[in-house]
Protein backbone atom coordinates (compact mmCIF):
# COMPACT_ATOMS: atom_id res chain seq x y z
CA UNK A 1 0.00 0.00 0.00
CA UNK A 2 2.84 2.44 1.01
CA UNK A 3 4.68 1.33 -1.87
CA UNK A 4 1.67 2.39 -3.77
CA UNK A 5 1.02 5.63 -2.64
CA UNK A 6 4.71 6.72 -3.44
CA UNK A 7 4.76 5.14 -6.90
CA UNK A 8 1.21 7.54 -7.18
CA UNK A 9 3.32 10.53 -5.58
CA UNK A 10 6.37 9.75 -8.22
CA UNK A 11 4.11 10.06 -11.46
CA UNK A 12 2.56 13.40 -9.99
CA UNK A 13 6.01 14.93 -9.05
CA UNK A 14 7.43 13.97 -13.20
CA UNK A 15 3.85 15.35 -14.74
CA UNK A 16 4.08 18.19 -12.72
CA UNK A 17 7.71 18.98 -13.03
CA UNK A 18 6.97 18.26 -17.21
CA UNK A 19 4.09 20.29 -16.89
CA UNK A 20 6.06 22.88 -15.52
CA UNK A 21 8.93 22.53 -18.20
CA UNK A 22 6.93 22.26 -21.30
CA UNK A 23 4.64 25.51 -20.25
CA UNK A 24 7.56 27.39 -19.07
CA UNK A 25 7.75 29.44 -21.96
CA UNK A 26 4.57 30.10 -22.32
CA UNK A 27 4.01 31.42 -18.98
CA UNK A 28 7.46 33.15 -19.60
CA UNK A 29 5.83 35.02 -22.37
CA UNK A 30 2.33 35.74 -20.27
CA UNK A 31 4.50 37.48 -17.42
CA UNK A 32 6.98 39.41 -19.50
CA UNK A 33 4.27 40.83 -21.67
CA UNK A 34 2.53 42.44 -19.07
CA UNK A 35 6.34 44.28 -17.69
CA UNK A 36 7.68 47.19 -19.10
CA UNK A 37 11.59 49.13 -19.15
CA UNK A 38 14.09 47.21 -17.43
CA UNK A 39 11.98 44.26 -15.76
CA UNK A 40 11.31 42.64 -19.42
CA UNK A 41 15.00 42.50 -19.64
CA UNK A 42 16.14 41.30 -16.20
CA UNK A 43 15.27 37.83 -14.45
CA UNK A 44 12.22 39.62 -12.85
CA UNK A 45 9.03 36.94 -12.92
CA UNK A 46 6.29 38.92 -11.58
CA UNK A 47 3.40 40.13 -13.56
CA UNK A 48 3.42 43.94 -13.43
CA UNK A 49 0.18 45.91 -14.89
CA UNK A 50 1.64 46.43 -18.30
CA UNK A 51 -0.13 44.24 -20.37
CA UNK A 52 -2.12 47.10 -22.37
CA UNK A 53 0.47 49.23 -22.88
CA UNK A 54 2.45 46.39 -24.43
CA UNK A 55 -0.57 45.11 -26.74
CA UNK A 56 -1.27 48.74 -27.96
CA UNK A 57 1.70 49.22 -28.84
CA UNK A 58 2.42 46.26 -30.75
CA UNK A 59 -0.72 46.14 -32.22
CA UNK A 60 -0.48 49.80 -33.75
CA UNK A 61 3.16 50.93 -33.31
CA UNK A 62 4.79 47.54 -34.87
CA UNK A 63 1.68 46.93 -37.22
CA UNK A 64 0.75 43.75 -35.44
CA UNK A 65 -3.47 44.78 -35.88
CA UNK A 66 -2.39 44.59 -39.77
CA UNK A 67 -0.55 41.30 -39.53
CA UNK A 68 -3.47 39.77 -37.56
CA UNK A 69 -6.02 40.99 -40.27
CA UNK A 70 -4.22 39.66 -43.03
CA UNK A 71 -3.26 36.39 -41.47
CA UNK A 72 -6.79 35.90 -40.86
CA UNK A 73 -7.79 36.78 -44.23
CA UNK A 74 -5.38 34.04 -45.74
CA UNK A 75 -6.23 31.51 -43.15
CA UNK A 76 -9.59 31.86 -43.54
CA UNK A 77 -9.71 31.73 -46.89
CA UNK A 78 -7.37 28.78 -47.52
CA UNK A 79 -9.34 26.77 -45.24
CA UNK A 80 -13.03 27.67 -47.07
CA UNK A 81 -11.51 27.03 -50.30
CA UNK A 82 -9.77 23.94 -49.59
CA UNK A 83 -12.94 22.46 -47.70
CA UNK A 84 -15.64 23.23 -50.35
CA UNK A 85 -12.90 21.89 -53.59
CA UNK A 86 -12.26 18.44 -51.29
CA UNK A 87 -15.51 18.08 -50.76
CA UNK A 88 -17.09 18.57 -54.13
CA UNK A 89 -14.02 16.70 -55.17
CA UNK A 90 -14.35 13.85 -53.07
CA UNK A 91 -18.01 13.41 -54.24
CA UNK A 92 -17.24 13.34 -58.14
CA UNK A 93 -15.20 10.49 -56.93
CA UNK A 94 -17.25 8.41 -54.69
CA UNK A 95 -20.69 8.50 -56.19
CA UNK A 96 -20.44 9.49 -60.02
CA UNK A 97 -19.62 6.94 -62.70
CA UNK A 98 -16.66 8.93 -64.15
CA UNK A 99 -14.15 7.36 -66.99
CA UNK A 100 -10.38 7.21 -66.05
CA UNK A 101 -11.75 7.54 -62.02
CA UNK A 102 -8.66 5.66 -60.54
CA UNK A 103 -6.22 7.86 -62.37
CA UNK A 104 -7.16 10.66 -61.32
CA UNK A 105 -7.29 9.77 -57.96
CA UNK A 106 -3.67 8.89 -57.82
CA UNK A 107 -2.70 12.10 -59.55
CA UNK A 108 -4.46 13.77 -56.56
CA UNK A 109 -2.65 11.75 -54.43
CA UNK A 110 0.63 11.74 -56.22
CA UNK A 111 0.32 15.65 -55.13
CA UNK A 112 1.52 14.42 -51.62
CA UNK A 113 5.09 13.96 -52.85
CA UNK A 114 5.36 17.55 -53.71
CA UNK A 115 5.77 19.67 -50.52
CA UNK A 116 5.46 23.31 -51.91
CA UNK A 117 8.04 24.14 -49.70
CA UNK A 118 10.32 22.78 -52.23
CA UNK A 119 8.44 24.43 -55.56
CA UNK A 120 8.85 27.85 -53.92
CA UNK A 121 11.63 29.00 -57.05
CA UNK A 122 9.25 27.71 -60.02
CA UNK A 123 6.32 29.26 -57.68
CA UNK A 124 8.35 32.59 -57.15
CA UNK A 125 8.10 33.04 -60.68
CA UNK A 126 4.82 31.82 -61.94
CA UNK A 127 2.74 33.87 -59.46
CA UNK A 128 5.05 37.02 -60.65
CA UNK A 129 4.22 36.73 -64.38
CA UNK A 130 0.77 36.15 -63.18
CA UNK A 131 0.97 39.85 -61.71
CA UNK A 132 -0.09 38.36 -57.98
CA UNK A 133 3.35 39.94 -56.38
CA UNK A 134 2.46 41.20 -52.71
CA UNK A 135 -1.27 40.14 -52.92
CA UNK A 136 -3.63 37.93 -51.10
CA UNK A 137 -4.20 35.87 -53.44
CA UNK A 138 -0.74 34.84 -54.08
CA UNK A 139 -0.71 33.52 -50.39
CA UNK A 140 -4.13 31.50 -51.00
CA UNK A 141 -5.00 30.32 -54.23
CA UNK A 142 -1.76 27.84 -54.76
CA UNK A 143 -3.64 26.37 -51.64
CA UNK A 144 -7.15 26.32 -52.44
CA UNK A 145 -7.23 22.61 -53.21
CA UNK A 146 -5.95 19.53 -50.37
CA UNK A 147 -5.13 15.75 -51.45
CA UNK A 148 -5.30 15.49 -48.00
CA UNK A 149 -9.19 16.51 -47.84
CA UNK A 150 -9.96 14.59 -50.29
CA UNK A 151 -8.62 11.53 -48.77
CA UNK A 152 -10.00 11.75 -45.42
CA UNK A 153 -13.59 13.12 -47.08
CA UNK A 154 -13.65 10.42 -49.46
CA UNK A 155 -12.77 7.70 -46.93
CA UNK A 156 -15.84 8.92 -45.05
CA UNK A 157 -18.49 9.36 -47.86
CA UNK A 158 -17.40 5.46 -48.47
CA UNK A 159 -18.62 4.77 -45.14
CA UNK A 160 -21.78 6.24 -45.64
CA UNK A 161 -24.54 3.38 -45.57
CA UNK A 162 -25.62 2.98 -49.04
CA UNK A 163 -29.16 2.46 -48.21
CA UNK A 164 -29.15 6.51 -47.10
CA UNK A 165 -28.22 6.92 -51.24
CA UNK A 166 -30.67 4.63 -52.52
CA UNK A 167 -33.63 6.70 -49.86
CA UNK A 168 -32.85 9.85 -51.04
CA UNK A 169 -32.71 8.63 -54.62
CA UNK A 170 -36.20 7.48 -54.46
CA UNK A 171 -37.14 10.60 -52.87
CA UNK A 172 -36.50 12.33 -56.22
CA UNK A 173 -32.89 14.04 -54.94
CA UNK A 174 -30.34 15.08 -57.05
CA UNK A 175 -26.63 15.08 -56.46
CA UNK A 176 -26.41 18.86 -54.89
CA UNK A 177 -29.47 17.93 -52.69
CA UNK A 178 -27.83 14.46 -51.41
CA UNK A 179 -24.41 16.50 -50.45
CA UNK A 180 -26.28 19.54 -48.76
CA UNK A 181 -28.78 16.91 -47.02
CA UNK A 182 -27.46 13.86 -46.68
CA UNK A 183 -23.77 13.94 -46.61
CA UNK A 184 -22.67 17.07 -45.67
CA UNK A 185 -24.75 16.52 -42.04
CA UNK A 186 -23.35 13.14 -41.85
CA UNK A 187 -19.49 14.82 -41.98
CA UNK A 188 -19.60 17.47 -39.16
CA UNK A 189 -16.79 15.60 -37.26
CA UNK A 190 -14.57 15.36 -40.68
CA UNK A 191 -15.08 18.93 -42.00
CA UNK A 192 -14.38 19.63 -38.34
CA UNK A 193 -10.70 18.01 -38.19
CA UNK A 194 -10.08 18.93 -41.96
CA UNK A 195 -11.07 23.15 -40.85
CA UNK A 196 -8.72 22.88 -37.59
CA UNK A 197 -5.90 21.15 -39.80
CA UNK A 198 -6.44 23.52 -42.44
CA UNK A 199 -6.67 26.77 -40.16
CA UNK A 200 -3.50 25.82 -38.75
CA UNK A 201 -1.93 25.06 -41.65
CA UNK A 202 -2.86 28.30 -43.48
CA UNK A 203 -2.34 30.60 -39.69
CA UNK A 204 1.18 28.98 -39.55
CA UNK A 205 2.47 29.57 -43.39
CA UNK A 206 5.95 31.31 -43.59
CA UNK A 207 8.21 30.57 -45.96
CA UNK A 208 6.11 31.11 -49.08
CA UNK A 209 5.09 34.50 -47.82
CA UNK A 210 8.28 35.68 -46.94
CA UNK A 211 9.18 35.14 -50.37
CA UNK A 212 6.51 36.08 -52.25
CA UNK A 213 5.17 39.43 -49.93
CA UNK A 214 7.90 42.28 -50.03
CA UNK A 215 5.14 44.90 -48.42
CA UNK A 216 4.21 44.93 -44.67
CA UNK A 217 0.17 46.09 -45.67
CA UNK A 218 -0.58 42.19 -47.14
CA UNK A 219 2.03 40.66 -44.81
CA UNK A 220 1.14 37.41 -42.25
CA UNK A 221 1.97 37.32 -38.83
CA UNK A 222 4.25 34.66 -39.00
CA UNK A 223 6.52 36.62 -40.77
CA UNK A 224 5.48 39.90 -39.56
CA UNK A 225 6.81 38.55 -36.21
CA UNK A 226 10.35 39.31 -37.28
CA UNK A 227 9.53 42.69 -38.02
CA UNK A 228 8.68 42.96 -34.34
CA UNK A 229 12.16 41.51 -33.19
CA UNK A 230 13.75 43.99 -35.46
CA UNK A 231 12.05 47.44 -34.57
CA UNK A 232 14.16 50.06 -33.73
CA UNK A 233 16.89 48.03 -34.92
CA UNK A 234 18.46 46.40 -32.37
CA UNK A 235 16.97 47.65 -29.76
CA UNK A 236 14.38 45.32 -29.25
CA UNK A 237 10.92 45.65 -26.75
CA UNK A 238 10.72 42.33 -25.75
CA UNK A 239 7.77 43.13 -23.62
CA UNK A 240 6.06 44.66 -26.78
CA UNK A 241 6.85 41.63 -28.70
CA UNK A 242 5.71 38.98 -25.89
CA UNK A 243 2.51 40.72 -26.19
CA UNK A 244 2.42 40.07 -29.97
CA UNK A 245 3.07 36.47 -29.84
CA UNK A 246 0.62 36.17 -27.50
CA UNK A 247 -2.51 37.42 -29.78
CA UNK A 248 -0.79 35.58 -32.81
CA UNK A 249 -1.35 32.11 -30.39
CA UNK A 250 -4.83 32.82 -29.77
CA UNK A 251 -6.61 32.03 -33.13
CA UNK A 252 -5.26 28.56 -33.05
CA UNK A 253 -6.15 28.13 -29.51
CA UNK A 254 -9.56 29.62 -30.14
CA UNK A 255 -9.81 26.49 -32.79
CA UNK A 256 -8.92 23.69 -30.75
CA UNK A 257 -10.98 24.38 -28.15
CA UNK A 258 -13.64 24.92 -30.48
CA UNK A 259 -13.17 21.75 -33.13
CA UNK A 260 -10.62 19.66 -30.05
CA UNK A 261 -13.67 16.58 -30.38
CA UNK A 262 -14.32 16.98 -33.99
CA UNK A 263 -10.78 16.45 -34.37
CA UNK A 264 -9.79 13.42 -32.06
CA UNK A 265 -13.00 12.25 -33.37
CA UNK A 266 -12.45 12.71 -37.32
CA UNK A 267 -9.03 12.37 -37.18
CA UNK A 268 -7.22 10.77 -34.61
CA UNK A 269 -10.00 7.93 -34.64
CA UNK A 270 -9.51 7.27 -38.56
CA UNK A 271 -5.51 7.66 -38.55
CA UNK A 272 -5.10 4.53 -35.53
CA UNK A 273 -7.11 2.17 -37.92
CA UNK B 1 -16.11 2.20 -55.43
CA UNK B 2 -17.99 1.66 -58.06
CA UNK B 3 -21.50 -0.32 -56.58
CA UNK B 4 -22.02 3.04 -55.12
CA UNK B 5 -21.00 4.99 -58.26
CA UNK B 6 -24.83 6.09 -59.00
CA UNK B 7 -25.19 9.68 -60.66
CA UNK B 8 -24.33 9.41 -63.97
CA UNK B 9 -23.89 13.40 -65.12
CA UNK B 10 -20.42 13.47 -66.26
CA UNK B 11 -20.17 16.93 -66.55
CA UNK B 12 -20.99 17.61 -63.29
CA UNK B 13 -18.24 15.27 -62.39
CA UNK B 14 -15.73 17.22 -64.00
CA UNK B 15 -16.98 20.29 -62.63
CA UNK B 16 -16.63 19.21 -59.53
CA UNK B 17 -13.29 18.07 -59.86
CA UNK B 18 -11.91 20.87 -62.08
CA UNK B 19 -11.48 23.67 -59.05
CA UNK B 20 -9.23 21.06 -57.60
CA UNK B 21 -7.24 19.75 -60.85
CA UNK B 22 -7.18 23.51 -61.89
CA UNK B 23 -4.84 24.25 -58.83
CA UNK B 24 -3.16 21.00 -58.09
CA UNK B 25 -2.28 21.45 -61.52
CA UNK B 26 -0.81 25.42 -62.09
CA UNK B 27 0.53 25.47 -58.39
CA UNK B 28 1.65 22.42 -57.98
CA UNK B 29 2.55 20.07 -60.97
CA UNK B 30 3.80 22.64 -63.35
CA UNK B 31 6.09 24.42 -60.86
CA UNK B 32 7.57 20.45 -60.55
CA UNK B 33 8.11 20.54 -64.05
CA UNK B 34 9.20 23.85 -64.22
CA UNK B 35 11.91 23.42 -61.14
CA UNK B 36 12.99 20.20 -63.38
CA UNK B 37 13.68 22.64 -66.07
CA UNK B 38 15.53 25.26 -64.52
CA UNK B 39 17.59 22.80 -62.63
CA UNK B 40 19.26 22.40 -65.84
CA UNK B 41 19.82 26.42 -66.52
CA UNK B 42 21.94 28.67 -64.94
CA UNK B 43 19.41 31.35 -64.29
CA UNK B 44 18.99 34.48 -62.29
CA UNK B 45 15.10 36.02 -61.46
CA UNK B 46 16.88 39.59 -61.30
CA UNK B 47 18.48 39.84 -64.47
CA UNK B 48 16.01 37.25 -66.00
CA UNK B 49 19.12 35.15 -67.61
CA UNK B 50 19.02 31.93 -68.43
CA UNK B 51 21.83 29.50 -69.81
CA UNK B 52 21.72 25.88 -70.37
CA UNK B 53 24.40 23.85 -68.69
CA UNK B 54 22.78 20.49 -68.55
CA UNK B 55 23.68 18.50 -65.36
CA UNK B 56 26.53 20.89 -64.33
CA UNK B 57 24.58 21.98 -61.29
CA UNK B 58 24.18 18.88 -60.20
CA UNK B 59 27.35 18.12 -60.53
CA UNK B 60 28.70 21.00 -58.79
CA UNK B 61 26.66 20.16 -55.59
CA UNK B 62 27.63 16.73 -55.08
CA UNK B 63 31.16 17.81 -55.14
CA UNK B 64 30.56 20.94 -53.21
CA UNK B 65 31.35 19.79 -49.36
CA UNK B 66 29.82 22.62 -47.98
CA UNK B 67 26.28 20.81 -49.15
CA UNK B 68 26.98 17.23 -47.70
CA UNK B 69 27.91 19.05 -44.49
CA UNK B 70 24.27 20.63 -44.63
CA UNK B 71 22.97 17.04 -45.81
CA UNK B 72 24.82 15.58 -42.50
CA UNK B 73 23.70 18.15 -40.45
CA UNK B 74 20.19 17.89 -41.65
CA UNK B 75 20.14 14.11 -41.13
CA UNK B 76 21.99 14.42 -37.55
CA UNK B 77 19.05 17.15 -37.15
CA UNK B 78 15.97 14.89 -38.43
CA UNK B 79 16.99 11.53 -36.56
CA UNK B 80 17.58 13.94 -33.07
CA UNK B 81 14.35 15.32 -33.85
CA UNK B 82 12.23 12.10 -34.31
CA UNK B 83 13.40 10.28 -31.78
CA UNK B 84 13.49 12.81 -29.02
CA UNK B 85 9.98 13.84 -30.10
CA UNK B 86 8.70 10.16 -29.99
CA UNK B 87 10.26 9.23 -26.86
CA UNK B 88 9.24 12.16 -25.27
CA UNK B 89 5.78 12.41 -26.37
CA UNK B 90 5.51 8.41 -25.40
CA UNK B 91 7.11 8.83 -22.30
CA UNK B 92 4.66 11.64 -20.90
CA UNK B 93 1.13 10.07 -22.63
CA UNK B 94 2.08 6.87 -20.85
CA UNK B 95 2.40 8.75 -17.01
CA UNK B 96 -0.37 11.26 -18.35
CA UNK B 97 -2.65 8.31 -18.75
CA UNK B 98 -2.09 6.70 -15.73
CA UNK B 99 -4.97 6.15 -12.90
CA UNK B 100 -4.29 9.02 -11.37
CA UNK B 101 -6.10 12.04 -9.90
CA UNK B 102 -6.39 15.14 -12.60
CA UNK B 103 -4.66 12.84 -15.60
CA UNK B 104 -7.08 14.88 -18.31
CA UNK B 105 -5.65 18.09 -16.84
CA UNK B 106 -1.90 16.89 -17.14
CA UNK B 107 -2.58 15.98 -20.73
CA UNK B 108 -4.69 18.86 -21.79
CA UNK B 109 -1.36 21.33 -20.13
CA UNK B 110 1.11 19.35 -21.88
CA UNK B 111 -1.09 19.91 -25.08
CA UNK B 112 -0.23 23.42 -25.31
CA UNK B 113 2.83 23.69 -26.89
CA UNK B 114 1.15 22.66 -30.28
CA UNK B 115 -0.71 25.78 -30.67
CA UNK B 116 2.73 27.38 -31.08
CA UNK B 117 3.76 27.62 -34.43
CA UNK B 118 7.34 27.03 -35.15
CA UNK B 119 7.61 30.69 -36.15
CA UNK B 120 5.99 31.52 -32.38
CA UNK B 121 8.59 28.90 -30.87
CA UNK B 122 11.32 30.33 -32.47
CA UNK B 123 10.51 34.03 -30.94
CA UNK B 124 9.96 32.63 -27.03
CA UNK B 125 13.36 31.11 -27.23
CA UNK B 126 15.34 33.91 -28.65
CA UNK B 127 14.28 35.76 -26.00
CA UNK B 128 15.01 33.53 -23.40
CA UNK B 129 18.80 32.66 -24.77
CA UNK B 130 19.13 36.36 -25.51
CA UNK B 131 22.85 36.34 -23.95
CA UNK B 132 22.37 40.02 -22.97
CA UNK B 133 18.50 40.18 -21.52
CA UNK B 134 17.54 36.58 -21.76
CA UNK B 135 16.11 35.32 -18.78
CA UNK B 136 18.48 32.11 -18.93
CA UNK B 137 21.53 34.08 -19.24
CA UNK B 138 20.57 36.69 -16.39
CA UNK B 139 20.46 33.47 -13.95
CA UNK B 140 23.57 31.81 -14.61
CA UNK B 141 25.16 35.32 -14.46
CA UNK B 142 23.56 35.77 -10.99
CA UNK B 143 24.28 31.78 -9.96
CA UNK B 144 27.23 31.38 -11.76
CA UNK B 145 28.61 34.46 -13.05
CA UNK B 146 28.81 33.20 -16.37
CA UNK B 147 26.72 33.95 -19.95
CA UNK B 148 26.91 31.38 -22.93
CA UNK B 149 26.68 33.10 -25.91
CA UNK B 150 23.85 30.79 -26.85
CA UNK B 151 23.59 31.89 -30.53
CA UNK B 152 26.97 32.26 -31.64
CA UNK B 153 28.34 28.74 -30.11
CA UNK B 154 27.94 26.48 -33.55
CA UNK B 155 27.44 23.25 -30.73
CA UNK B 156 25.11 25.19 -28.04
CA UNK B 157 23.03 26.88 -31.17
CA UNK B 158 22.33 23.66 -32.50
CA UNK B 159 21.14 22.18 -29.53
CA UNK B 160 19.07 24.92 -29.16
CA UNK B 161 17.15 24.44 -32.05
CA UNK B 162 17.08 20.91 -31.75
CA UNK B 163 15.29 21.27 -28.13
CA UNK B 164 13.18 23.88 -29.66
CA UNK B 165 11.96 22.23 -32.53
CA UNK B 166 11.18 19.04 -29.85
CA UNK B 167 9.29 21.03 -27.63
CA UNK B 168 7.10 22.70 -30.24
CA UNK B 169 5.90 19.04 -31.45
CA UNK B 170 5.70 17.47 -27.81
CA UNK B 171 1.89 18.33 -27.58
CA UNK B 172 1.12 17.20 -31.02
CA UNK B 173 2.86 13.30 -30.35
CA UNK B 174 1.34 13.00 -26.70
CA UNK B 175 -1.96 13.61 -28.38
CA UNK B 176 -1.74 10.42 -30.69
CA UNK B 177 -0.09 8.37 -28.32
CA UNK B 178 -2.83 9.25 -25.66
CA UNK B 179 -5.45 8.33 -28.46
CA UNK B 180 -3.37 4.88 -28.79
CA UNK B 181 -3.17 3.95 -25.36
CA UNK B 182 -6.68 4.83 -24.91
CA UNK B 183 -7.89 2.09 -27.71
CA UNK B 184 -5.45 -0.40 -26.23
CA UNK B 185 -7.23 -3.88 -25.85
CA UNK B 186 -7.11 -4.22 -21.80
CA UNK B 187 -7.44 -7.46 -21.92
CA UNK B 188 -3.96 -8.36 -23.47
CA UNK B 189 -2.46 -6.27 -20.75
CA UNK B 190 -4.53 -8.19 -17.62
CA UNK B 191 -3.48 -11.31 -19.28
CA UNK B 192 0.09 -10.70 -19.25
CA UNK B 193 -0.26 -9.23 -16.02
CA UNK B 194 -1.52 -12.44 -14.76
CA UNK B 195 1.25 -14.45 -16.18
CA UNK B 196 3.35 -12.62 -13.85
CA UNK B 197 4.82 -10.18 -16.22
CA UNK B 198 6.56 -7.20 -14.82
CA UNK B 199 5.17 -3.54 -15.81
CA UNK B 200 8.86 -3.20 -17.95
CA UNK B 201 7.94 -6.69 -19.94
CA UNK B 202 4.10 -5.87 -20.75
CA UNK B 203 5.47 -2.09 -21.79
CA UNK B 204 8.10 -3.66 -23.85
CA UNK B 205 6.45 -6.71 -24.93
CA UNK B 206 2.43 -5.82 -25.18
CA UNK B 207 2.08 -2.17 -25.12
CA UNK B 208 5.21 -1.43 -27.69
CA UNK B 209 4.53 -3.27 -30.33
CA UNK B 210 0.57 -2.34 -30.46
CA UNK B 211 2.00 1.08 -30.96
CA UNK B 212 3.76 0.39 -33.64
CA UNK B 213 1.00 1.18 -36.68
CA UNK B 214 0.90 4.82 -34.18
CA UNK B 215 4.72 5.08 -34.04
CA UNK B 216 5.32 4.52 -37.96
CA UNK B 217 2.70 7.07 -38.67
CA UNK B 218 3.96 9.65 -36.27
CA UNK B 219 7.99 9.02 -37.39
CA UNK B 220 6.92 10.17 -40.55
CA UNK B 221 4.93 13.14 -39.69
CA UNK B 222 7.31 14.27 -37.28
CA UNK B 223 9.99 13.39 -40.01
CA UNK B 224 7.98 15.83 -42.06
CA UNK B 225 8.20 18.69 -39.51
CA UNK B 226 11.91 18.00 -39.01
CA UNK B 227 12.65 18.88 -42.37
CA UNK B 228 10.13 21.68 -43.98
CA UNK B 229 8.13 23.19 -40.97
CA UNK B 230 11.56 23.63 -38.89
CA UNK B 231 12.32 26.14 -41.49
CA UNK B 232 10.63 29.47 -39.34
CA UNK B 233 12.05 28.39 -36.20
CA UNK B 234 15.66 28.46 -37.80
CA UNK B 235 15.26 31.00 -39.40
CA UNK B 236 13.67 33.41 -36.41
CA UNK B 237 16.95 31.69 -34.38
CA UNK B 238 19.86 31.30 -35.68
CA UNK B 239 18.98 32.47 -39.61
CA UNK B 240 20.98 29.30 -40.54
CA UNK B 241 24.28 30.02 -38.57
CA UNK B 242 26.63 29.94 -36.93
CA UNK B 243 29.51 28.79 -38.87
CA UNK B 244 31.14 26.07 -38.52
CA UNK B 245 33.56 24.24 -41.25
CA UNK B 246 31.84 25.03 -44.83
CA UNK B 247 28.71 26.23 -43.81
CA UNK B 248 26.07 27.29 -40.90
CA UNK B 249 25.35 24.88 -38.52
CA UNK B 250 21.89 25.02 -38.81
CA UNK B 251 22.21 25.83 -42.89
CA UNK B 252 19.90 22.67 -43.84
CA UNK B 253 18.94 21.66 -46.98
CA UNK B 254 15.46 23.83 -46.79
CA UNK B 255 17.39 26.53 -45.67
CA UNK B 256 20.14 26.10 -48.51
CA UNK B 257 17.14 25.96 -51.04
CA UNK B 258 16.16 29.30 -49.57
CA UNK B 259 19.38 30.61 -49.39
CA UNK B 260 20.58 30.05 -52.95
CA UNK B 261 16.99 31.03 -54.53
CA UNK B 262 16.38 34.01 -52.67
CA UNK B 263 19.46 35.40 -50.89
CA UNK B 264 22.57 34.50 -53.85
CA UNK B 265 19.70 34.58 -56.66
CA UNK B 266 21.18 31.51 -58.32
CA UNK B 267 17.43 30.31 -58.98
CA UNK B 268 18.79 27.36 -61.39
CA UNK B 269 21.02 26.22 -58.38
CA UNK B 270 18.29 26.47 -56.15
CA UNK B 271 16.01 24.53 -58.55
CA UNK B 272 18.87 21.84 -58.71
CA UNK B 273 18.80 21.13 -54.60
CA UNK B 274 14.69 21.04 -54.33
CA UNK B 275 15.41 18.59 -57.04
CA UNK B 276 17.52 16.53 -54.94
CA UNK B 277 15.37 16.81 -52.37
CA UNK B 278 12.28 16.03 -53.72
CA UNK B 279 13.91 12.83 -54.65
CA UNK B 280 14.63 12.15 -51.43
CA UNK B 281 10.96 12.71 -50.70
CA UNK B 282 10.05 10.53 -53.13
CA UNK B 283 12.38 7.46 -52.15
CA UNK B 284 11.32 8.32 -48.41
CA UNK B 285 7.80 7.58 -49.30
CA UNK B 286 8.48 4.58 -51.44
CA UNK B 287 9.81 3.53 -48.02
CA UNK B 288 7.36 4.44 -46.34
CA UNK B 289 4.72 2.38 -48.05
CA UNK B 290 7.29 -0.33 -48.31
CA UNK B 291 7.32 -0.58 -44.83
CA UNK B 292 3.44 0.45 -43.87
CA UNK B 293 2.14 -2.79 -45.61
CA UNK B 294 4.57 -5.12 -43.15
CA UNK B 295 3.83 -2.60 -40.42
CA UNK B 296 -0.41 -3.32 -40.40
CA UNK B 297 -0.22 -6.82 -41.12
CA UNK B 298 2.61 -7.57 -38.53
CA UNK B 299 0.65 -5.68 -36.00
Amino acid sequence: MARRVLRIALVHLILILAVLLVGFPLIFALIKATQTGSAVNSANLIPSTHLWDNLLSAWNGAKLGLYIRNSFVVAVGITVLKVVTSALAAMALVYFRIPAKGLLFTLILLTLMLPSDLLVVALFDLVNKLGWANTYQAIILPFAASATGIFLLRQHFMNVPPSLLDAARIDGAGPFRFLFAVLIPLSWNTIGALTLIQFIYGWEQYLWPLIIIRDSSHQVIQVGLKSLIGQASGQTDWGMVMAGTLVAILPPIVMFTLLGRQFSRGFILSESK
Amino acid sequence: MNAIAVFKNRWLAFLMLLPTLVVLGLFLYYPALETLRLSLYRANFVFQTETFVGLAQFQQLLTDPAYYQSLLQTVIFCALVVFLGLAFGLSLAILANQPIHGAAVYRSLLLYPYALSPAIAGTLWLFMFNPEVGLVNNILRTLFGIAPRWLDNPILAFTLVVFAAVWKNIGYNLAFYTAALQNLPGELLEAAALDGATPWQRFRYVTLPLLSPITFFLFFVNLTYAVFDTFSLVDILTAGGPTLGKTGITTFLIYRVYQDGFQNFQTGFAAAQAILMLIMVGGITVLQFRVGRRVNYGA
